[in-house]
């Protein structure tokens, strides 16, 4: 408990959290909502059928998708940037030695950096949500549609938003632990949510058994586990797997990769 | 015996960087660790932390098992400079400090009134100066009140008046009945805060003993004239140029003896060696 408690006030007061989480908001916001409101009101070539879709868009009643589609590239990259910082910087700054010989044993300071990081991405989820629902209220109103709150059914895409916004996280820990820094993670980390597998998707087109695979990397299944949920029109949305296999695959990368960083946090030396 | 360890040994790949190290750090004293540059000290110490693990050989930390929370949560430590996140400020830094050694807030107060740190506790880590930085590395040692610290290098970049600060610092834990185990490259560091000396070279513990001891006995120098008629009165002196060594500590019968056979005496001194000459001699650095 005092881990969690220690890591927690650490992160809460780190300017980083902060400024990600706001990258986040302000990048959802704009993509979501002001780009759409400014192409339904000043477009010039918006036919009627991509009119009715920008509508249904920004419902507040599909505000579930609104969330869960921004998290299988752009918003996961932003997470993965942040859990990778938080371990990552930890070996350069000393700060893994001063906990390490604190005193709790190296799997409950672990567990501790882990229930921080949960507390921190699920606020970033809420986040989201909450900005998200806020714009698709104020765009309703102002249009003067009819609108509803959404019902119950948001939860599954907020759901996936979480076992999304996990996989990254975990991968962000993973990379900071593996190379003991944070310049290393968040550059191998980005490269590989932005660019990597969107390669893979490329060359996937041309060879069938790449195809296959990229489905379930950790962006893929990301991605189709989004598009299974509603989400759409957002880059690296897919729909090539059911939810059910999609949100499987999700589980495993978070066990695999929060095992395989507590695992090597615990065994190896500290030097 | 409040650390010991036995035939402690870590090697990276065939070299054994710290070989077959056996020492022992007692209740209430201020303990020495001596060596050069690279001479394996911070490993040590990392094991006895459970940082790094042994390649072979046992340390035993309060009784308990180095790196097991039993031990640790006993132990106060400092190694190789203090590890703090820079955006926090010192005080803030201290209590995420103290939630993970599960201490309350008094705790950190207290450490920050110990170290002479309370009027720089709100700003942030990264703006501290070495010296400040150094101290709230102790600071954060200190919390809890550990019945042994650990210190690595603790003067390491002060200046002159940083390093007195650290050293009274030190000298009033120790007042207090604190037990320290201190490492240090710095011989009158050493000399001057330490009960006990342990020195390493090249990863061997090649003496542990008090500092007398290790200084050996002590010599008295005289000067005297002339200084032959004074080597042939005193029995067992040997020549050094103009003066005379002796191994005695009652100067004043020494004197006597010589001015009553009429033997002009100039100077008598204790000649000591320093703790820098025993270190060379032993660990053969010059
Ligand atoms: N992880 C490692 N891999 C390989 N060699 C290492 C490792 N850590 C330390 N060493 C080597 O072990 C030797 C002892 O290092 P150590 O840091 O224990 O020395 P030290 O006595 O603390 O020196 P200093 O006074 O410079 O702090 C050094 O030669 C160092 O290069
Ligand atoms: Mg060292």
């Amino acid at each position: 408990m005092g881990s969690v408690k220690a890591e927690l006030l650490r992160l809460w007061k780190w300017p980083a959290t902060w400024v990600l989480i706001g990258v986040w908001l302000v990048m959802t916001l704009t993509f979501g909502y002001l780009f759409n409101y400014l192409a339904l009101n000043g477009g010039t070539n918006t036919r009627d059928l991509s009119q009715q879709q920008l509508i249904s868009a920004m419902q507040p009643e599909n505000v579930g998708a609104a969330v869960v589609r921004g998290l299988p590239m752009f918003g996961g990259a932003i997470i993965l940037v942040l859990a990778a910082l938080a371990v990552g910087s930890g070996y350069g700054w000393g700060t893994w030695k001063t906990t390490l010989t604190a005193g709790p044993r190296r799997i409950s300071a672990m567990a501790g950096t882990l229930g921080a990081l949960a507390i921190i991405v699920v606020l970033l989820v809420a986040l989201t949500f909450v900005v998200n629902l806020g714009a698709a209220i104020t765009v309703a109103s102002v249009e003067g549609w009819d609108w509803s709150l959404p019902g119950a059914g948001v939860l599954e895409p907020l759901a996936a938003s979480l076992l999304i916004a996990a996989m990254w996280t975990g991968f962000g820990v993973f990379l900071g632990v593996v190379t003991k820094g944070p310049a290393l993670a968040v550059g191998l980390g980005l490269m590989w949510a932005i660019v990597t597998e969107n390669l893979l998707r490329g060359v996937g087109s041309l060879l069938g058994p790449v195809e296959s695979l990229t489905k379930v990397l950790p962006g893929g299944s990301a991605g189709n586990l989004a598009g299974a949920v509603g989400g759409s029109g957002a880059p690296g949305v897919l729909t090539d797997l059911g939810g059910t296999t999609a949100a499987l695959f999700l589980v495993g990368y978070v066990v695999v990769f929060l095992g395989a960083a507590t695992l090597l946090k615990v065994r190896r030396d500290l030097v | 015996m409040i650390v010991t360890t036995e035939k402690l040994t870590k090697r990276y790949g065939d070299r054994a960087v710290v070989d077959e190290v056996s020492l022992s750090v007692r209740r209430g004293e201020v303990y020495g660790f001596l060596g050069p540059n690279g001479a394996g000290k911070t490993t040590t110490i990392r094991m006895l932390l459970g940082l790094v693990r042994p390649t072979s050989g046992t340390a035993s930390v309060l009784g308990e098992a180095p790196g097991t929370p039993r031990a640790l949560l006993k132990v106060g430590s400092l190694i190789e400079g203090p590890g703090f996140y820079p955006y926090l400020s010192g005080r803030d830094n201290l209590r995420v400090h103290a939630a993970r050694r599960g201490v309350g807030r008094p705790h950190v107060e207290a450490a920050l009134e110990q170290v002479d740190l309370v009027g720089a506790a709100n700003e942030k880590f990264r703006r501290y100066s070495l010296g400040m930085k150094q101290r709230l590395g102790v600071a954060a040692a200190l919390l809890g009140q550990p019945e042994l610290l650990i210190l690595d290098e603790p003067t390491n970049g002060l200046d002159p008046a940083g390093m007195a600060d650290m050293r009274d610092l030190v000298r009033a834990l120790a007042s207090q009945g604190q037990t320290v185990l201190l490492s240090s490259h710095l011989l009158g560091e050493v000399e001057e805060i330490c009960d006990r000396v342990g020195v390493i070279s090249q990863g061997r513990l090649v003496a542990e003993s008090t500092v007398e001891q290790l200084r050996g006995d002590t010599v008295l120098l005289i000067r005297a004239d002339p200084i032959e008629k004074a080597h042939v009165l005193i029995e067992g002196s040997s020549l050094h140029g103009d003066v005379l060594h002796v191994r005695e500590t009652d100067a004043g019968s020494l004197v006597r003896t010589l001015v009553h056979a009429d033997v002009d005496v100039q100077e008598v001194r204790p000649l000591r060696r320093t703790l820098e000459e025993v270190f060379f001699e032993m660990t053969g650095v010059a």
